[in-house]
Formats: structure tokens, sequence, C-alpha cells
């Protein structure tokens, strides 16, 4: 414990011990060396930034540096919220902070944000001594370590000797002046760019690592740091000789003690792996070898310049191996096109056909679950592995049935699982995929679709003797009916475990509302990542009963939280929240009358001018891989794969718009409303005289401050007593008519990547087609904002005037609205799109809606409800008490009896 | 520089050589004791507020309560002004039972927590007077059993607000308080402890440790600012089973964040009863270069929110821990009574305290 470890803190303890090597310090979230951060920042988009430091604790950044310095942003007022924003993420806030600024001050707010231990970048005397103490002593005071740079009076320390002598004189007065501990200093004896063609800049590389092994010798407890990437600076454009440089550098920097640094973990090069001619060439420039380095490294530098856009040509070296290891190389990298043909040649090496599938195919398929539970895979590699699987074991099936006609010997399964997504729900692109990734891992997977009844999963899993039930569902109703499933199957006196995964579906809900209900165990799986490892553990006999008392266990724990928890945040009175209403001075309103009300139906849109409207980023959301369009195409993590997927997702989306697979029809109206309470009228006409439907809100009954209303949408119509009539607008889209034939098509085909890929594509355009026909309601039909100029990013930035929330969404989250929405525009006659008994729309490709004008509408969560707002909620929809309780499950703050 | 002097060199000399000695005793609950009393509103009020105001300052602003009235009943903190004999009464009950140290009475005593009874201008006199109550009781029972000398905490709560946690769940970069307001808080409280006599200052019940890295430097400040100081005790707490305090450090991360107080003792009380306190004891144990202090609670609410680990039960656990060479400092929070102190004092009778590493090192 007398050893001198620096101990930093963030949620977790940070502890330096030697055998750490070197400790990686996020560069990411510094608007001084990420040009994307800089501009999230400067665009306020705080959420993405955060995403930015979640992604380098998740690449291996031990610390994350954070800075804020640019000119145009309030550094300290940047520094206080991303601080704050990231303490609440604990994934990322685990780690300690490096607060980094040229500006104490900026340094100061960023510490007074710290729970934890952190490091200051960075403190130096180059304003004198009395200044470096005093800022020292601060830094002690709030708890930290810090950085001292290798700069004085004079300036910035070039050569070895005056590092040295600059570290060392900082030393004596922090440790002498002041009890600063050792191992809290950490200095950084300034990386400087070499290769510039400046002569006197060619030792710049020799002098920091000469300097760091004379420090780390006189300063045993002390660390070394640095900037790393400033030493290629002037190589920019060059990634892949920069990398090699930051490679050499680091390489000899960390043996002369270097140990800690600011670096993009994610993109070094690994010295051993370099080109042994750049390698080479890239050491003389480095170690300062000779004269002519800079110039011959010039000399072989293009040769490694990556040009844009270039893909690199998959070579075949890999099929001179023996047929085993290709089968396993064209499972691990999906590529079907020679499998038929190695498949059969392993037939013919095997004395049975099914030793193909347990022997290489398996073994294949082996590597690639590794690979995906190691995180070195990602989800649409494992989907076209699977396709690859499929085809070799469907070319295998016909010698299988054969065979086992002549012995009467049946292949072993991993286990048997029946799938459905449950009634009155549509959605099932994740339920395919949790199907396609069990396959691979050798599961007999029955999928009975969508919209299955209860009765149904459960006369199939008898049937097929299934050894575990799967259901899916990303509606809210889909919960309760999995609460039903449960039901049946413990009245049913089912013994195999049920598992239950889904958007909306969650740990708690779990443990609160299904788990109870069903004796012989019930389990949530939070992606298809975890399926494998869930299923089978299930099916093993010897992990089976652990590992269902740990879920029980840890679902009584969850139960007992829930009921300790207390009552949380109170809710307000409904009078309350009512009384807090949104208020606008609807004298001086003037609601915009459409161009042209009533209903207006769009037979076979064109697609091609559907597909500009695209967000992509719930595109790679769908395939469970994190990031945002179009900074994911050039992730260090999962760039490659998602770079893959797009492009294949746009060859698929140039085939439907060229060939018409798809159908897009959608219908819109405008009518007159007024406000009511927290309802909304509709009516036939202008005059208002007829009422055409009533629209139901819910209020939010947050305890709020009073400059803060309690929300409901019904609050941005103009109220009846107002004499200018507001307006209400709904529509319903639909890019999903067709799909099917397409689909039955892959499905005969063994594709699951392509099947995947079009129903995710499907659900874009009709978000797209949504996001289009928002548009021209606002400049035409309605006519608002006729020159209303937005980009892509601007729409989905939501930067427009006006809202269009979906009923079932958490503005409003009552899913039977939708059937007042679809009788005002017949949407099922007019845009052929239905409803199913849960208010799922079919096809499942489809978006509806309400438009709101108000310029002051907004999105907003309703949150919870008290049991006076559902009561009064049910006595304006005509509803017992239990059927608004029913429909309004998830929103309730209180358990219904 | 080296460290500024004690305030008070001779009592932190004999304190350190108890604690070279022997485990120390602190004391126990003070909720507990007064729920005993049954006061009232007017029990609460006493004289001085009597009259729906504070009689004391009815000329400069603090004349009358706010509309709507605000009841005092619940502000425990306010009886040491209002009824200091019970105060003083609950302290000495617990130098009877055996206490080394007894905890003043001003776990609220912040102008921020005042503020929820409109008290906020009296929060500097509720920790001088709180001192004071504590330093008469410890003076007599020092002078009583001058073999056993006693010792006053200055109490730093940890406020009714969190540093690092939003209020708001639609907004988690948003925060209700600063940690410049909550270090102005706290060295105002700071100053009444010290100028009311105390020996040691305590902060303690950490849920959020960025308040308690305020505190820590409002009184690095405070200590500057008066050329002397006070040695510190922090006491963190572990919310519940997860094993993380409320803002989500674990033990050994909290240890981290406070360690640059160089605190007389570090440790952790409130929340748990001590046996769920065991791992982070342990945890902690192992990794402070300074003593370690427990007050656990008399085990967990039942569903009533009384607790009722009896004195015997707490006192077999924390005699195990003793044992175990885990303690330097120990004593009880919510639920615990003078026959629980009493109880676990005799408990760790003889038992050695833990070393500290560098003695333990230097014995090696």
């Amino acid at each position: 414990m007398s050893t001198r470890h620096t101990r930093l803190s963030g949620l977790e303890p940070l502890v330096l011990t030697p055998d750490l090597l070197f400790v990686n310090v996020g560069e990411r979230t510094n608007v001084t060396g990420s040009a994307k951060f800089k501009k999230l920042i400067k665009e306020d988009r705080y959420e993405e930034a955060v995403e930015v430091a979640r992604q380098q604790v998740e690449n291996g950044a031990q610390i994350i540096d954070v800075n804020m310095d640019e000119g145009l942003i309030d550094s300290e007022a940047a520094m206080v919220r991303f601080l704050n924003l990231i303490a609440a993420e604990p994934d990322i806030a685990r780690v300690p902070v490096m607060v980094d600024s040229s500006k104490w001050t900026v340094i100061e707010a960023g510490l007074r944000c710290l729970q934890g231990k952190g490091i200051v970048n960075s403190i130096s005397m180059k304003e004198g001594e009395a200044e470096f103490l005093d800022h020292a002593r601060k830094v002690q005071q709030y708890g930290a370590a810090a950085v001292v740079m290798a700069f004085d009076e004079q300036g910035q320390a070039d050569t070895c000797e005056r590092k040295v002598s600059i570290c060392a004189r900082a030393y004596e007065l922090l440790t002498g002046e002041l009890d600063f501990l050792p191992e809290d200093i950490i200095f950084d004896p300034n990386i400087f760019a070499i290769a510039t063609g400046i002569e006197e800049h060619n030792n710049y590389a020799v002098d920091f690592i000469e300097a760091t092994r004379e420090l780390k010798r006189r300063f045993p407890h002390c660390h070394i740091s640095g900037g790393v990437s400033n030493v290629s600076f002037s190589f920019r454009g060059n990634d892949t000789v920069r990398e090699a440089i930051h490679s050499v550098f680091l390489y000899h920097a960390i043996q002369a003690g270097m140990d800690m640094g600011i670096v993009n973990a994610g993109a070094l090069a690994i010295y051993d792996e370099l080109d042994a001619e750049l390698r080479e060439r890239v050491e003389d420039v480095v170690l300062n070898r000779r004269d002519d380095a800079t110039e011959r490294l010039l000399d072989i530098a293009d040769n490694y310049k990556k040009k844009k856009g270039e893909v690199v040509v998959e070579t075949l070296a890999w099929r001179e191996k023996d047929v085993r290891a290709r089968l396993s190389h064209a499972l691990v990298h999906g590529i079907d096109q020679y499998v038929v043909e190695d498949t059969e040649e392993a037939r013919q090496l095997s004395t049975r056909p099914l030793d193909v599938i347990e022997g290489p195919l398996m073994d294949g398929m082996n590597v690639v679950g590794d690979l995906f539970g190691a995180g070195k895979m990602f989800l649409p590699q494992v989907v076209k592995s699977a396709r690859v699987m499929k085809k070799a074991v469907a070319y295998l099936l016909p010698y299988i049935e054969a065979e086992k006609l002549r012995t009467g010997d049946t292949g072993k399964s991993n286990g048997k699982i029946v799938m459905a997504t449950v009634k009155g729900d549509v959605h099932d692109i994740g339920k395919n995929i949790v199907g396609v990734v069990l396959r691979c891992n050798n599961f007999d997977v029955t999928d009975l679709g969508v919209m299955v009844p209860a009765q149904k999963i459960l006369d199939t899993a008898i049937a097929e003797n299934a050894d575990m039930i799967g259901l899916s569902g990303l509606i809210t109703p889909s919960l309760e009916e999995m609460a039903n499933v449960a039901k049946e199957m413990q009245r049913r006196d089912f013994h195999i475990p049920l598992l239950i995964g889904g958007a909306t579906t969650s740990r708690a809900h779990t443990a609160l509302k299904i788990e109870p209900h069903y004796k012989a165990g019930t389990v949530w799986v939070k992606d298809a990542s975890r399926a494998v490892g869930v299923a089978q553990s299930l099916v093993s006999k010897e992990l089976v009963d652990d590992f269902l008392a740990k879920v029980r266990a840890d679902y009584v724990d969850v139960r007992e939280r829930h009921r300790n928890r207390g009552p949380g945040k109170k809710l307000v009175s409904l009078e309350k929240a009512r009384a807090q209403r949104y208020r606008c001075d609807w004298a001086s309103y003037e609601p915009p009358q459409p161009k042209q009300p009533g209903v207006t139906v769009f037979d076979d849109y064109d697609l091609s001018v559907i597909r500009q409207y695209i967000d992509w980023t719930p595109f790679f959301q769908a395939w469970e891989l994190a990031g945002h369009y179009p900074a994911i195409l050039t992730d260090e993590v999962v760039g490659p794969q998602a770079s893959e997927l797009f492009r294949d997702a746009h060859a698929m989306l140039d085939r439907i718009i060229a060939e018409k697979w798809l159908t897009a029809r959608a219908v819109i109206g405008l009518w007159p409303a007024a406000n009511i309470g927290d309802d909304v009228e509709i009516y036939t006409d202008a005059s208002r005289r007829t009422p055409l439907a009533v629209l139901h809100s819910l209020r939010q009954q947050a305890d709020k401050p009073p400059e803060r209303p309690d929300l409901c949408l019904a609050d941005f119509i103009a109220p009846k007593e107002f004499d200018k009539p507001d307006w209400i607008g709904g529509f319903a889209v639909t890019a999903g008519l067709g799909i099917e034939e397409h689909l039955n098509r892959f499905l005969a085909d063994y594709d699951d990547y392509s099947s995947i890929i079009l129903k995710a594509l499907a659900d874009r355009l009709a978000e797209a087609f949504a996001e289009h026909m928002h548009e021209r309601v606002r400049k035409e039909f309605w006519g608002f904002v006729p020159d209303e100029a937005l980009d892509n990013d601007d729409l989905i930035a939501e930067k427009y005037r006006g809202i269009r929330p979906a009923p079932g969404y958490p503005a409003c989250p009552e899913h039977t609205e939708k059937a007042t929405l679809f009788q005002l525009l017949d949407a099922t006659k007019n845009a052929g799109i239905e409803l199913t008994e849960g208010f799922s729309m079919y096809p499942a490709a489809a978006v509806s809606g309400w438009y709101y004008s108000h310029p002051d509408s907004q999105y907003f969560v309703v949150g919870r409800l008290g049991k006076e707002q559902v009561e009064d909620y049910a006595r304006r929809k005509g509803w017992t008490l239990q059927e608004a309780e029913r429909w309004l499950a998830s929103n309730l703050d209180y358990e219904p009896e | 520089m080296s460290a500024l002097p004690w305030l008070h060199p001779d009592r932190v000399a004999l304190l350190e050589a108890a604690l070279r000695e022997r485990i120390l005793i602190l004391d126990g609950g003070m909720g507990t004791m007064l729920q005993g009393h049954q006061l009232d509103e007017s029990g609460f009020r006493g004289e001085r507020f009597e009259h729906g105001h504070d009689s004391a300052h009815a000329h400069d602003g603090h004349a009358h309560d706010h509309h709507g009235g605000c009841d005092l009943k619940g502000d425990n903190d306010l009886l040491t002004l209002t009824q200091p004999e019970i105060i003083r009464g609950v302290h000495e009950a617990y130098f009877e039972a055996g206490a080394d140290l007894v905890e003043t009475n001003t776990f609220n005593a912040t102008r921020i927590s005042q503020a929820d009874y409109h008290l906020q201008h009296i929060a500097y006199e509720l920790n001088r007077e709180g001192a004071r109550l504590a330093r008469a009781a410890a003076d007599l029972f020092s002078a009583k059993t001058p073999e056993q000398p006693r010792f006053v905490i200055g109490v730093l709560g940890p406020t009714s607000r969190t540093a690092s946690l939003s209020p708001d769940v639609n907004d988690p970069g948003f925060r209700n308080v600063t940690f410049e307001e909550l270090a102005e808080n706290y060295t105002e409280s700071a100053s009444g402890l010290i100028d009311g006599g105390a020996d040691v200052l305590m902060v303690e019940t950490i849920f959020d440790t960025l308040n308690a890295k305020a505190a820590l430097f409002a009184l690095s400040e405070l200590f500057r600012a008066r050329g002397a100081r006070l040695p510190l005790m922090i006491s963190g707490t572990i919310t519940d089973r997860s094993g993380r305090t409320l803002s989500g450090q674990t033990a050994e991360a909290f240890y981290y964040s406070v360690r640059h107080a160089r605190p007389l003792s570090v440790g952790f009380n409130c929340a748990l009863g001590a046996e769920d306190l065991r791992p982070h004891i342990q945890t902690i144990s192992g990794v402070a270069e300074c003593h370690i202090s427990t007050h656990p609670n008399a085990g967990l609410p039942n569903a009533f929110g009384e607790y009722d680990e009896t004195p015997e039960q707490m006192a077999a656990v924390i005699g195990s821990f003793a044992r175990e060479g885990l303690l330097n400092l120990v004593g009880g929070c919510c639920g615990t009574t003078p026959a629980h102190i009493k109880a676990i004092a005799e408990a760790v009778r003889g038992v050695a305290p833990r070393a500290l590493p560098t003695e333990a090192q230097e014995a090696a």
C-alpha cells in the first residue's frame, strides 16, 4: 500500500499500476482535436456528443479528455454542461475525466463537476511560479491529479535538456513549496511535429523520448504523457503513414517510460504488422537516424495513401486452402459464392452428410459465434454468415433425408424453440434476427410469425415438443399480451422456460408483470446478442437450475426495489396539472387556415422522391449497430460493417424503385377543430356546428416549476370560445404494400439478410414518406409555411413549425385513438392500411398520426398518470375504469385493483 | 509546504494517542432519542419561536414566518436552541454509555436544509450552539473520567440536494445546487462548529461525493483563512445492496475521491445495517492509509420504517468486524440508542484497533 500508485476514480477506481503499461486517454471529446466533436458542440447536439464519449470508453479509453477550447464556444458553460451530462451515464462516468483547457477558469468550472478524482490538463510555469503554485494548490483542494507541461516563462521546452530542467523545477516546487503527491504529477514534455522540412524539428521525437527516459529515472513515481497525434502533423491526409508514425513513436517512447497518452486507441497500427519498408523509413524519421530521413519517407508516403472511396480488393488466396478452412472462411466472411461446391466436396470426404454440418460447418459457425460474442463481428456479418450456413444446409438436406431413411438416425440439435410476435402486433425484425442467431448456433427454431394468439403458440410448443418459447413485441399493448401468454402457460401447466424480448419490453416489466404469473421460469432477453447465451443456459442440464435461480433472485430483487423505491416523484393532482396547462394568448393568435381542407388521397407515390427523406440512423439501429448516420460509416469500430450494409441497402433500394417491389400510399386530412378541456372536437366544416369526432388527450401530471407547463396535446388547439376556427390534421402512410411476395422469395432462398434489409428499408421508407407528406402539408395543403426551406438533417432534427404525434407514442400513448384517426381518414380504403385488434398497423411499414400547426406545439412524454386522470379519461372515452387501465397499463402510476 | 498546524494540538495529541491504543466509540442515533420526548409544535418552537417568529431576530427582517405558516416540528437541529437541555441530555447519555466521541446535533444545520423551515438565518448559530452543548457534555465527562478523554465531532450533513445528480428525469444535465453554493453553506456551518469548540469535523452520510468534495474544498479554504486546522472524518453512505453510493460510486472510488483531504478517518454510515456494510468496510480497509470508522443503522427499516436490530445483534456483528481488524472508530446511526452503544463498546473492548498501513509495514 505504500507503493505510490496514482489513484484516480470515476464511478469506479482506476489505479495506475505498472502492469497497465500504458494508459489510453480518449481524445475524441476534444474540440481542438476532433472536427466532428467540435461541430456537435457548436450545434448544441449534446446528445450525440455524449455518444462520442460513450464510444471512446467502449473502445477502451481508460480516461477521457474533455476540451472545449474554441473561440466560438462558451467554453466554461460547455464544459459544465457536457460533464454534467456524462455524469448521468454510468457507462461513461465509470472512468475518470481529464479536464483539458488552456484557460484556468474553464478547468476550475470542470473540477466543480467531478465527483471522482480526475486529472487537470494542464498547469505550467508559463506565467511564473506564483500562479503555477496557486493553480497546483487548487488542484489539490479539488482532489485531482495534474498534467504539468514543460513550459516556463521563456516558453515551451523543445530540447531534451530544457524539458528535463523545467519538469525538475516544477517537481521541486510542487513537492517542496506544496505537499503535492509525486504520483499525482504527470509530466507532458511536449510532443512536436517532426519531418516538417525544417531541420531544427528533426530531433523533436528523440528529444521527447530522451527527456522521458531521464524524467522517469529521476522521478519514478511521476508519469509521462503527451498528445501523440502532434508528432505526425506534417503527414495530414495520409492516415496510413500517420498511424505508422504514431505506432513507431509510441513503441520507443513507451520503452523509455512514457506511460500515458492522448491517443485514438482504435486507430493505432500494430508495430509488428507495419510494412517493413514503411517501418524502417518511419523509424529513421522518428529516431532522426539519417539526414535524408524525411525525403526518404516522403518518397514512399504516397504509395500508402488511401484513395477516396477505394475498396480493398478481395483476394482469393483463401481458395487455395483445404475445404474445411474454405468453409470456415466463407462462413466468417459471409461469402456464399462457392459454398455449394465446397459443401459438396466436404460431403464426399465425409462418411455421413450430417458430418459436414456437425463438423466443418458448425466449427465455422462457432468461430462466428465467438467473434460476435467478443464484439469483433457485428450483426449484419452474422446474418450473412447464417445465409451461407443455410445454403450449405439446404444443399445437404436431401442427402440427410436419404441417409435418415436408410439408417433411421436423426441429427442432434441444441434445442427447440417456438417463437412468435404476440397477438395484435406485427413487428418482427428483431425477432427474425434472434431467430437467425439462434439457428446459427444450431437451435431448431419454429417461427410462427406475427400476430400469433396464445393458443396457437402453446399448441405448437406442445406439438413440437419445444424446449422453450420466445415472445416478441414492439407496441405497448403487446406487453399485456405477453403477461397473458404467461398466465396461459401456467394454467396449462407448462414446464418450459419463457423468453421475452422486443423494444418495449424491459427487465423491470418482465420481473413485475410477467414472471410472477409463470412458475417454470421467465427470462428477459435484452437483444439478439444475448439470445444464444440465454438459450444455451436454458437447454444445458448443468446450467439451467443455477441460471434460472439467478434470474429469479434477480427479479425478486427488482420487485423488492420497486416496492421500496418509495413514492418516487409525486404526481400533482389533475386539477393542479390542468391549472398549470400550456397557455397561449389566443386573442392575438391567427390560426392558419388550410389551402386544401378535407381528405386528400395519394395513390402509388413515387418512391424515388420518398427515398431522399430517409433518416438512416434507425436503419443501423435495427441491426444493432450503434451510432449516427453518416458518422457511423467511418466509425472506427462498426464503420466497415455499417458501410457494407449501407451499400447493400442502397443496391436493394435501387431495385425496389426500379422494379416496383413496393407501393406507397397515403391519405391526409385537415379539419376544423376546437379545444374543450383535454379533448379536441373535430367538425365537418368551418362553421363548427356539426361535430365529426372527439380526440382524447392525456395530460402530464409531473410536479414542475410554474414556468414549465404540464403539457397536453389538446392545449395546442384554440378553445371553442375563440372566434377564429383552429384546425387539426391527420395522416396515414405506408410503403409496405406488396412486400410479401419479395419476403417469400428471400425465404425460399434462405436469405434472411436480404429479408431483414427489405423490412427495415420498408420501415424507413414509411417514416420518410411521413416526413415528406408533413413537409408538403406545411408548404402546400395547410400551407402555413409556403416558403420553408429545410434540408433533410433539419427535418430529422424537427426544426420545422408544428408536430405530427402518433397515437401509441409518448405524447399520446393510448393506442385506441388510432381507430378515430382511421375512421376520419378512411385509411383502410384510402391507403390500404388495416388496424389489428391490438391497434397495430398492417402492413407494418406504416405511420399514422396527427398534425398540429401551433408554433409552440412540441413533442413530450405524458409519463405517469394518477388514478383520477385515468377515471376521467375512462369517462370521456365511455369506458369502464378497467378498460382504461388496460389500455393505459404502461402509464399507470398505481397498481390497478 | 507542510500542512497547517492543528487548532487544538493538545486535544489532537490525546485523540491520536487514544486511537493508537484502542477502538474508539462513537455515539448513536439522535433522532431515535428525540422521538422519545414526543415534542409537539410548541415543544419545537420553545420560547424563542413561540409567537410564530424568531424573537431573537425580530428587528432584522426575520420577524414573521412566511405566509401559509411553516411548522417547525421535525427540525431536530432547532432543538439545540429551543430545548438545549434535551440535546445535552442525549450527549450525556451516550458518554454515560461509553462513547469517546459524540456528534453535534447539526446534521441539517446548513442554510440549504434550514430553508425548508425558512430558518436559513440561524444556520451559523445552530452549529456554534450545537458544538457548545456537546463541548460542555464532553468537558464534564472528561473531568469525571480523566483516563478516558471525551471529544466533540462537529457534524456536516449531506444537505437535501445533490450536486452530481439531476432532480429532473427529463434533463440529466440539470442541477438544483452548485458546488459554489454548497461550499458557501459548508463554510458557514463549519465556522459555527469551530467557534463552538468542536475537536474534529466529520463530513457524513455522503450520498453524493461531489457534495462532500465541496465541503472538503470549503474546509481547506477555511483552515487556510484561520491558519489552523481540525482533524477530518469522512463517512460515505452506500445506499443499497447495489454496493454504490447514491451518486453511483463504488466504495474504493469513493475513497480515492476524498483522499486528497488527508482525513483522520474514512468509513461508512447509515442506509444499511452492519452486516450489509461489511464488504464495503473490508474494501476500504484494504486501500485506506487513514483510520476506518463505521456507524451503521440498527439493521434495515422494517415495514413501519422502524429499526429493530437489538443491541446484542448489532454488537455481535460489530464485534466480528473488530476481530477481523477492520475498525478504529465505531458507533451507530439511525435506530441506535445508548443501549446499542454500550453493547458495542463491550463487544470491542480489548480488541486491538486496525493498524495504520504504515505502522503495519514498520512492524512487519
